[in-house]
């Protein structure tokens, strides 16, 4: 995948390009109708979505960047944008570090975001479904607690702790890693 | 300086100012304080690996392709922060950009003996309240909380409250239900970036602020 995105930054490959659309492109989508978009608008932001990787494949650091969590964090901010129609207030991953000031983080000590994103989706083989079912509510259907605790019938307060769980364990089995 | 914070939103605010689900004027306090914090930069940074992961395993529904492979990228989405913020600035990057402003050039409006304050607008309208406080030392900021889902990011100077003190990148949580009263540190102003989803509750603190502040 990242190999993906070094070529489109390196050569501007059509083809490159298009492995992307084969790749992301559904899966975007299918990520904007659960967020609320309407087939049309859904497909619009998938579309837009893979522009905007296009567009900034150059910044991508492809040593050390996770391209799935680049390419979330651009679908999540589009969807802010537009169909929320709120500031957007969430970076992109790769402009972290634009806001950072230089002295903060030496160049031998960029954390490994690949490595990291690996170990989350083995964390998510592990998480109880109850843990998954909240986080999922929140990251891909986009609702808030209270609204998660709405679905659920649950009190906020175990939606809450359920969250918090879920946030510590992610948390802790990422310690280890740099 | 950046070691020296020592309260941080909760970890259920970090979920959904990660997942994106979090009120508008909510946001802009996190994003301020993720930018002094390099704690919960890499705590969002997890959340956003989370995030992914959950996009690309999810069920998928249509496997069909998109309509239209475009072979120009045309539209450029409105989605990159202005960056080119002055060393030193001590208003948070995020801020200080959104608002073309800095510390030295906020439109403070006095709200009363020793209190001012400058609201920053809202692109959602009715989603709460975002604004900078500026209290002078030794007076107490009029209880604000227990009205739904607050933050209170300290930008210059500190105050306390029963739990504890807040200085310079400090976030203070507040869920319902909290009664706290902060006093402002003496030395220097306090000023703090304030959100609230409940713009009935400001106004109360405006009133408040408004009258003479008997007791304080």
């Amino acid at each position: 995948m990242s190999d993906l995105l070094l070529r489109i930054a390196a050569d501007r490959s059509d083809e490159a390009f298009r492995s992307l659309y084969e790749e992301y492109g559904p899966r975007i989508r299918n990520f904007m109708l659960r967020q609320g978009a309407d087939p049309e608008l859904a497909e619009e932001l998938a579309q837009e979505t893979l522009i905007t990787v296009w567009r900034k494949a150059g910044m991508y650091s492809a040593d050390k960047g996770s391209a799935t969590t680049w390419i979330y964090t651009i679908a999540r901010n589009l969807r802010t944008d537009h169909l929320r129609r709120r500031r957007v207030w969430q970076e992109l991953t790769e402009e972290h570090a634009a806001s950072i000031p230089s002295d903060d983080v030496p160049a031998d000590e960029l954390v490994d975001e690949r490595q990291r994103q690996e170990k989350v989706r083995a964390v998510l083989k592990i998480l109880p479904p109850e843990q998954i079912e909240v986080v999922t509510l929140a990251f891909i259907d986009g609702l808030a607690h209270g609204e998660i605790a709405d679905r659920l019938s649950l009190p906020l307060g175990t939606v809450k702790s359920r969250i918090r769980l879920a946030y510590r364990k992610l948390r802790d089995a990422l310690e280890d890693l740099k | 300086m950046s070691s020296e914070i020592k309260h941080h939103p909760d970890a259920t605010t970090l979920v959904s100012y990660a997942a994106a689900t979090l009120e508008e004027p909510l946001a802009a306090v996190v994003a301020s304080h993720v930018a002094m914090c390099p704690h919960c930069r890499a705590a969002i940074a997890d959340l956003e690996h989370l995030g992914a992961a959950l996009m690309v395993t999810m069920p998928r529904g249509s496997q069909e392709a998109l309509h239209k492979v475009p072979r120009t990228p045309a539209q450029v989405a409105r989605i990159e922060l202005a960056r080119d913020v002055a060393d030193g600035e001590k208003l948070p990057v995020p801020l200080a950009a959104a608002y073309d402003l800095t510390m030295n050039r906020i439109p403070w409006r006095r709200l009363g003996p020793g209190a001012w304050h400058h609201r920053l607008a809202l692109r959602e309208k009715g989603e709460g309240d975002l604004r900078l406080l500026r209290i002078a030392p030794g007076r107490t900021m009029p209880d604000h909380g227990h009205g739904g889902s607050e933050l209170t990011l300290v930008l210059d100077g500190s105050y306390s409250d029963v739990t504890g003190k807040y200085g310079r990148g400090d976030v203070q949580d507040v869920d319902e239900g909290i009664e706290h009263q902060p006093v402002i540190s003496m030395g220097s102003d306090c000023i703090c970036l304030i959100a609230s989803v409940r713009p009935a509750r400001f106004k109360s603190l405006i009133g408040r602020l408004s009258q003479p502040w008997t007791g304080l």
